[in-house]
């Protein structure tokens, strides 16, 4: 479910790769992203609307995997 | 001119890997400033915004030659040691920007600083910004919102609020005065540097033609201002904010920073804006009243700005 | 944060100055036994943390354990600046041959702490400071370089004291300075620090206070004094209200959503920063505005540190409306302020179109959060409307002004 101001989706390509979701775990400043127990990707809704609009999990997964929108707009 | 620090300022960025000195670093980046690197103990080999980060300071003095300032914002436990780090590693200039650090801790890094020829700003602060020159620290927030709030002219900035610095900026830019250099000192009860000593750069700097401060209740720093000024027979006509009216009522209460608690009459408002105007200082009671009272106050010493 | 009296002596007595035979009654009963097992004159003494005990009658003499009694019951329920005894301390009262004086706290303009000694104790300091300059020494130490003794010495010295009285008050005021240093105290005081008529000196009184930045650090003395986490020391204790705010800041180390202090009018605030808040409380007040209590916000707070409460403050009785007015903002931000606010006002179950009287965020990352306020119909200004008007915007909306 997105946030009430922001949704972030990831490519599943992106989500099961452990490597790419080690990244965005470590960059994400408010924990949006976390690792399952395999490894692969979760998202944290709760808090998806602390994100900072920062770019840097955008950054650091292949151009145009890791999508964050704006609900507002 | 500008006081302090100039677009040439080598800096670095101490805790920068955490959330605030993430943004931070892109603020200044984005108005110029020439990070050269950050620490964060056994994050090196890191990178923020293409600045590298190390495990201390030591190793980006090795790395890139000394810099001239940083900016500490690590977590309060740990802030006297980053800054004790800073100064003996030749650092000259040292923005604190973390807050909730017991004053006697302050008080050691204050002595070390003075003992090496270091200058501290805040704890508990924004930073300094000489607009189109230069910003160390948060003040302003991102490169646009700073260039929207703070432009360049004639009028130094004094602030013990972070907040109210860029507030009185806004609104001299908004009546057309730009600023020379503007400076959060920080509002806890002990600071690195106050008003007073602030002011001989002000003086010695030809670009500043007046100064606005924003003072609140508690300590003695307006007193030690006004003191200074009528020591010092000032060419800076100065105006100041007084916030926290209401907390004369309110005795032994806390509101605001850790540095405003009334514990005595002379840190009332009332009692400061009393030496205050003794001293020539004008005291406005809403921030809109600022650039009048500096424009009259210039123009009775023959000075149209 | 204060410490009463029997809290002060209590550490005072832990670190070995020395002190009158002294216990903390409940009861007349108490009081009576207690001044039995001192065996002669005894003092009364009301446990409140504010000045001016004397003076308002908290503190009696007894010569016999039924004056102590009746003392005890006549102490029990005098107020003082508003503020009832938490408990009474009874202590032996011994002839005294003379009063000292002796503080440490900051002086913030040197930015060193400082000694201040007199040999005209038991009196008002700032009199004599104004009047006996002579009587009074300043005498300031270092925080970094080893501490030693002299400093205790200087201090004492300073005001003609010498002899065997000077080597006996060399230790006491050397304690207290270890004291004030070790506990990140801001204020250590001990007025009067007697001289009995038998050459002995001790502790008649005293006055601690700890800085509040430092009480995460100091959790075991805490403990054993048994100062709970929620008694705040100010001027009066904190209502329910304004625990619970403590508690939002506290349960997220994300900035600053805090120092709720409850006030009983029908405007909402949420303000900040540290400054802005003093600034835009003024502004409320002056222009006729009933604020139902007082924050500050500051320091980039994450959005469900401003949700949570603003949750809490629509939840206060009597609130109609809040205002939410900062400074221009540098690094809090104005959109995750937004997110926050208009999240609380949903979860409270309030239209935030409705219930928010004004938003006055300028700065760091508007445009996105002026973009949110309008898709939820908050009314919002910039900065060209200042802080002093936008209050006052919320004032006329509350019908006050």
């Amino acid at each position: 479910m997105p946030g009430m101001f922001i949704d972030v989706e990831v490519d599943a390509k992106v989500a099961a790769d452990a490597e790419l979701t080690k990244k965005l775990v470590e960059v994400c400043t408010v924990s949006i992203f976390a690792a399952k127990d395999d490894g692969t990707l979760d998202i944290v809704e709760d808090n998806l609307d602390e994100c900072v609009l920062c770019d840097l999990c955008i950054q650091a997964a292949p151009k145009g995997t890791v999508r964050v929108k704006k609900l507002y707009e | 001119m500008s006081i302090l620090i100039t677009a040439q300022t080598t800096f670095i960025v101490q805790g920068i890997t955490g959330r605030e000195a993430v943004n931070l670093t892109r603020e200044n980046l984005d108005y110029g400033a020439k990070i050269i690197g950050g620490v964060t103990p056994g994050r090196a080999g890191r990178d923020v915004y293409g600045v590298p980060v190390y495990d201390c300071v030591r190793d980006i003095v090795k790395a890139h030659g000394q810099p001239e300032g940083a900016i500490v914002s690590v977590p309060p436990r740990f802030t006297k040691d980053a800054v004790f780090e800073a100064i003996e590693n030749g650092i000259k200039t040292i923005v604190i920007v973390t807050e909730n650090i017991p004053r006697g801790q302050v008080a050691q890094m204050v002595e070390l600083a003075n003992l090496r020829g270091a200058r501290i700003i805040g704890p508990n602060c924004l930073g300094i910004i000489s607009p189109d020159e230069a910003k160390m620290g948060g003040v302003g927030g991102p490169a646009a919102n700073t260039r929207q709030a703070y432009t360049k002219g004639p009028i130094g900035v004094m602030s013990r609020s972070g907040g109210m610095t860029t507030e009185i900026a806004s609104t001299l830019t908004a009546a057309g005065l730009g600023q020379s250099t503007c400076v959060s000192i920080g509002g806890d009860a002990i600071i690195g540097t106050s008003y007073a000593e602030l002011m001989p750069f002000f003086e010695a700097d030809d670009e500043t033609k007046a100064i606005a401060i924003y003072s609140e209740p508690g300590g003695r720093m307006e007193a030690e201002l006004a003191e200074w000024v009528k020591e010092n027979n000032s060419r800076l006509p100065i105006v100041a904010f007084m916030a926290g009216r209401f907390m004369d009522e309110m005795k032994g209460m806390r509101f605001g920073h850790a540095g405003t608690i009334v514990e005595g009459k002379e840190d009332t408002t009332a009692e400061k804006i009393e030496r205050m105007e003794a001293a020539g200082i004008a005291v406005a009671e809403r921030i809109e009243e600022i650039p009048g009272l500096i424009r009259s106050a210039l123009s009775s010493k023959g000075i149209e700005v | 944060m204060r410490f009463y009296e029997y809290e002060s002596k209590a550490l005072f007595a832990k670190h070995g100055l020395p002190l009158g035979t002294r216990q903390v009654v409940n009861s007349a009963a108490e009081a009576r036994a207690a001044a039995e097992a001192i065996g002669g004159p005894t003092v009364i003494k009301g446990q409140v943390l504010s000045g001016g005990r004397m003076k308002a009658g908290a503190v009696k003499f007894a010569d016999t354990p039924d004056e102590a009694a009746a003392e005890f019951e006549a102490v029990l329920p005098v107020i003082v600046n508003g503020e009832s005894a938490r408990s009474i301390l009874i202590e032996e009262k011994s002839p005294i041959a003379h009063e000292y004086f002796v503080s440490v706290t900051w002086d913030g303009r040197r930015k060193l702490p400082v000694v201040l000694f007199s040999d005209m104790g038991g009196i008002d300091i700032e009199e004599v400071a104004e009047t006996h300059p002579e009587h009074l020494s300043r005498t300031h130490f270092s925080t970094i370089l080893p501490l030693s003794e002299r400093v205790a010495k200087e201090a004492i010295g300073a005001v003609g004291v010498t002899g065997s009285d000077l080597n006996k008050l060399v230790p006491i005021v050397y304690k207290l300075i270890q004291l004030f240093l070790e506990y990140d105290l801001t204020l250590a005081e001990i007025n009067p620090l007697a001289k009995l008529d038998d050459g002995r000196f001790i502790v008649l009184d005293g006055h601690l206070d700890m800085e509040a930045e430092a009480r995460g650090d100091h959790k075991a003395l805490l403990a054993e004094l048994g100062i709970g986490d929620d008694e705040t020391r100010q001027a009066r204790p904190p209502t329910e209200f304004e625990i619970a705010g403590a508690r939002v800041n506290a349960v997220d180390h994300r900035g600053v959503a805090g120092n709720v202090v409850e006030f009983d009018g029908n405007l909402g605030l949420i303000i900040g920063a540290g400054g802005g808040s003093l600034t835009l409380f003024d502004a409320v007040r002056k222009q006729g505005g009933k604020p139902a209590n007082y924050c500050e916000i500051g320091g980039n707070p994450s959005m469900s540190k401003v949700k949570n409460l603003t949750k809490l403050i629509l939840s206060k009785p009597g609130v109609d409306k809040i205002a939410v007015m900062m400074n221009v903002v540098s690094n809090t931000r104005v959109d995750i302020v937004a997110r926050g606010v208009i999240k609380g006002c949903i979860e409270a179950g309030k239209d935030p179109a409705e219930v928010i009287a004004i938003f006055r965020i300028p700065g760091a990352w508007e445009d996105e959060g002026f973009k949110i306020l309008a898709k939820h119909g908050v009314e919002y200004c910039d900065r060209s409307v200042s802080m002093y008007e936008a209050a006052g915007r919320a004032c006329a909306k509350m019908g006050s002004n």
